[in-house]
């Protein structure tokens, strides 16, 4: 297999054991994506010098004999709505074009502090608010499996760049699907961890309550080594979870004997896409064979989410966007007082989507609608989280096809509502609070990828590594490349 | 026709904590601007906020200081508007669960004992302070923000609409103020704007019920501008309604240069809040068991205090409340009493010259330049029959201006009284040689007369004869 397509932990043994130095690696990543970046536009802010330098220092301490963490040497992109001291971080918007943070997101200290090789800023939906990584503000994302369609998102830039070759992992952040819909469009593993698994500190927020940061890698091996990483308590998150962080890749066994695994009958509706229900059908069989016992079960809230999500998320959002005003940051369009300075520069300088999101927002919290609105979405999440709860207390994990569909066209899904429906067998998940994975499960005819997300009970990602571990050894998917020059 | 004034306040208290709410950002006063700030509490893209547990602490005792029921289940939420003082555009604030509710405190008008009602206390943040390169934002080519007070904790105290003039306003916010500190979570200092009001204004005729039509005055922070921005919002709203007009719902700003209150925006433009849970804050749980180890760590609180001046002293209800009105004061009472003095005594001189000299040198009670101590030993001197009370105001005057003991005071400046009755004897003697007619209007039946001797007497001994001496002298003599 080329270099720059092999997984984090299969270069890292190689570097440990001298087979290979960390310059190649670094090297190979850094023109691989020179190579890709033309057409695949994974990268809002490319750091090629601190990905090789990283990597000239992981070699130094090969020869001297030192130990090295598991990312060393090895470079990966972060999405470009999480922190980077000194490092731009504009959520692909032309409102925080110049912004440039003078801290670092907790997760990049724990990187920093594991020796990580930063190769770059990954393009997105402007603020995390899309399916589709259109909604950048500067490039629109190619997916590497084919050219033409979108990588998904808002993660998109993420996922295709681990896809592409152009890193070897990445960053994301999911409020509603944004690391497990890329991952599976672009036929990688993404993990959305437990809300408060890993602190939220430095991420810039689009809906508090649901955002969490996760990894998105070529298998799940690479999943677990990084979650355990980034994930912890973390003062600075009040939300953050204190429960204590086990070793994830203990988990990673190939034995699911006598694990429940519940088949939620609202995830499996009549008229969804064939090749999907075929091949994550096909990925409950196969665990099935293995050993676990498949349940039906019943989620009833289920059709309830997305009218939800598309108020609480868009209510949390329109305050957490009101700081762009103008005043700080340095977008500025004047005006001939305060007022319409902060209009001026709101109007000129967000895209539609997160304006439309802003409105939606302000709409269901303003007085009047707050109860018939927020309130009631408020009420219907407790229900959808209470469907879990009941849920898992007859199975170990549930099992769902991660999107509808495969990866559409650009330009494709131009109505706002039909691209809010994509978001149906994840958005759930985040307004449960429980962690999701997706991993490969198979490839339309059309040789696109297709994601069996796998759902777990909260600060329970050991699980679901598990199953998906066994069921990634079990079968080739992931030994798959894009483009087919593996 | 009548009117009676119904009056309501929210008071905005600083907390004393030394780091700020969300972040741990010093809250002093007065640094050099937007030294005092981190990205948290610029509410820079991703930061998160976290709670300081000191303001949970001070904002439950201030409740239970007034009475107040403490939720055990409190949470903050988003108050969403818009200005350039405020780096997320919403304040974080306390709207449906705030931290205390349902409290009272006492106040004593003309007499009077009075239960005003607390309505609720919670915890926010305080905005940044803007500098106009002109008067205001709206007339400036520029404006700049200072951060450092950003995020520094406030508690806000709502009360009912129980007060009906300047007066219980007055009382109430003095009450408020005392409370605070004797709890000692706020500096209360209302120049700096520690302490500051908000005042809702109505009338409505008196016999009826349903409240009129309101006003409100933000940010009034002396009890002078209280008093005299209720006042005149008073005989405004009666002018209004006698000449027939109606109140509109606004905003009034208070003028204190030219003593007035200005219109400065109408019911119509207010905001919609848009109040929110804040989700990155999870919900403030306060068990029984907290709740009751703050109540016992409470200090005595003024009414207390009172009521031990009262049958400890034997004050009147008037003074003690006074002398208990401030922590400070209590405490400089409690030091001149504990020299052995007088309580009356001390709590006269407190009230008196004190008072009068502080005010006009507009310091506190803390920067008092004679020591309780020293007023302590000065009362001593009286109840000695060193000086007397006249010779006591001369001695008080130069201690203002002089550390020395006020025993070395009275022997330099030689104003010792004089007791020696064979000494003041020979005064009267002369004096009542030099003014016969006074002795024969006496001697006639104006027993009044005598007052004009005795203040001969006191002249001619420079004030430092003993009046009573004198007294009985010159009664003994006129009656032989």
């Amino acid at each position: 297999m080329k270099l720059y397509f092999e997984t984090v932990h299969s270069l890292h043994d190689k570097i440990v054991n001298k087979e290979i130095k960390a310059a190649e690696v670094a090297q190979a990543v850094v023109s691989r994506l020179e190579e890709t970046e033309g057409k695949v536009g994974a990268y809002l802010d490319v750091e090629s010098e601190k990905a090789l330098n990283a990597a000239k220092k992981t070699d130094e301490k090969i020869a001297k004999g030192e130990e090295i963490g598991f990312l060393e040497g090895i470079p990966g992109a972060i999405k470009d709505n999480i922190c980077t001291k000194g490092v731009k971080t504009t959520c692909a918007s032309k409102i925080l074009e110049n912004f440039v943070p003078p801290y670092n997101a907790t997760v990049i200290d724990k990187l920093t502090a594991a020796n990580y090789a930063f190769l770059g800023k990954a393009n997105m939906d402007e603020f995390a608010m899309g399916g589709s990584t259109e909604n950048s503000a500067y490039k629109t994302t190619h997916n590497p499996w084919d050219l033409e369609r979108v990588p998904g998102g808002s993660s998109g830039g993420s996922a295709a760049a681990v896809a592409a070759g152009s890193a070897y992992w990445a960053l994301g952040s999911d409020t509603g699907g944004s690391i497990r819909q890329p991952a599976s469009f672009c036929g990688v593993v993404g993990l959305k961890p437990t809300y408060g698994r890993v602190s939220r500190y430095g991420l810039v927020a689009y809906a508090s309550s649901l955002d969490q940061i996760g990894p998105i890698t070529r298998d799940v091996t690479d999943a677990a080594n990084i979650l355990n990483i980034i994930a912890g308590h973390d003062e600075m998150d009040s939300t953050s979870s204190k429960k204590a962080v086990p070793d994830f890749t203990k988990s990673l066994t190939k034995d699911v004997k006598g694990l429940k695994i519940g088949c939620p009958k609202e995830y499996f509706a009549d008229g969804m896409d064939a090749e999907t229900e075929k091949s994550v059908r096909g990925a409950i069989d196969a665990l099935k064979a293995m050993g676990a016992e498949v349940v039906d079960i019943s989620l009833p809230h289920t059709k309830y989410a997305i009218s939800a999500y598309y108020l609480i998320a868009p209510a949390e959002a329109a305050t957490n966007l009101q700081r762009y005003d103008g005043v700080s940051y340095g977008a500025r369009v004047d005006g001939e007082d305060i007022v319409s300075l902060m209009t001026n520069t709101r109007t000129a300088k967000f895209g539609n989507e997160v304006k439309r999101r802003i409105m939606i927002g302000n709409y269901a919290l303003s007085a009047g609608y707050y109860d018939a609105y927020y309130l009631k979405a408020l009420k219907v999440r407790t229900l959808i989280k209470q469907d879990f709860e009941d849920a898992f207390k007859s199975v170990d994990i549930i099992a769902t096809p991660t999107a509808p569909t495969p990866a559409f066209k650009i330009g494709e899904m131009a109505d706002p509502l039909q691209m809010y429906l994509q978001d149906i067998y994840t958005v759930p998940i985040n307004l449960a609070g429980v962690p999701g994975i997706s991993v490969p499960c198979g490839f339309t005819a059309k040789n696109l990828p297709i994601g069996l997300q796998l759902i777990g009970k909260p600060l329970d990602e050991e699980t679901i590594l598990r199953v998906a571990y066994a069921y990634e050894q079990a079968h080739d998917w992931k030994d798959k490349r894009a483009g087919g020059d593996a | 026709m009548q009117y009676e004034a119904v009056i309501g306040l929210e008071i905005h208290s600083e907390l004393k904590t030394d780091t700020k709410i969300f972040c741990g950002c010093r809250t002093t006063f007065g640094a050099e601007q937007n030294t005092h700030v981190c990205p948290v509490c610029l509410g820079l893209p991703g930061v998160l906020p976290s709670v300081n547990k000191k303001v949970v602490e001070f904002a439950i005792k201030a409740g239970l200081a007034t009475n107040c029921k403490i939720n055990e289940y409190s949470k903050f939420d988003r108050k969403n508007y818009y200005y350039p003082d405020l780096p997320k555009n919403w304040q974080t604030s306390q709207y449906d669960l705030p931290i205390a509710e349902h409290g009272f405190v006492e106040i004593l008008v003309d007499g009077e004992k009075k239960k005003i009602g607390l309505t609720r206390i919670h915890m926010e943040e305080d905005a940044g302070k803007l500098v106009h390169s002109g008067t205001n934002i709206k007339d400036s080519a520029s404006s700049n923000v200072d951060y450092n007070r950003t995020g520094v904790p406030l508690i806000e105290i709502v009360s009912e609409p129980d007060m009906r003039s300047a007066a219980e306003a007055r009382a109430y916010m003095e009450k408020i103020k005392a409370i605070l500190e004797y709890i000692d979570v706020s500096n209360c200092r209302m120049e700096e704007g520690n302490l500051r009001a908000d005042i809702n204004v109505s009338l409505r005729p008196v016999g009826e019920e349903k409240l009129g039509t309101r006003t409100e005055m933000k940010n009034i922070n002396s009890f002078k501008a209280l008093e005299d921005a209720i006042n005149y919002e008073i005989e405004r709203q009666t002018e209004v309604l006698e000449d027939g007009g109606k109140i509109i719902q606004e905003t009034r700003t208070w003028d204190p240069a030219k003593g007035v209150t200005l219109s400065m925006r109408s019911k119509e433009d207010a905001h919609d809040y848009r109040y929110m849970p804040e989700p990155d804050l999870p919900p403030i749980v306060t068990t029984k068991e907290e709740i009751e180890a703050y109540r016992k760590s409470l200090p005595e609180l003024p009414d207390a205090r009172r009521a031990q001046l009262e049958s400890e002293y034997g004050l009147s209800e008037y003074d003690a409340t006074i002398i208990t009105s401030s922590r400070d004061m209590a405490e400089y009472f409690d030091g001149v009493v504990a020299t052995g003095a007088d309580a009356k005594q001390a709590a006269n001189w407190i009230m008196g010259d004190l008072s009068k000299n502080l005010n006009s040198d507009g310091i506190t009670i803390k920067d008092s330049p004679v020591e309780a101590k020293r007023l302590g030993e000065m009362i001593a001197l009286i109840e000695k029959g060193t000086i007397s009370g006249k010779i006591a105001k001369q001695v008080f005057a130069e201690m203002w201006k002089n550390p020395d003991p006020p025993e070395k005071i009275v022997k330099d400046k030689g104003l010792v009284q004089i007791t020696d009755t064979k000494a003041i004897e020979g005064i009267v003697d002369e004096v009542i040689a030099k003014n016969q007619k006074a002795v024969e209007d006496y001697k006639n039946g104006n027993k009044k007369a005598i007052g004009a001797l005795v203040g001969q007497v006191m002249k001619a001994s420079k004030g430092k004869a003993n009046p009573q001496t004198v007294n009985e002298l010159l009664a003994k003599k006129l009656e032989a």
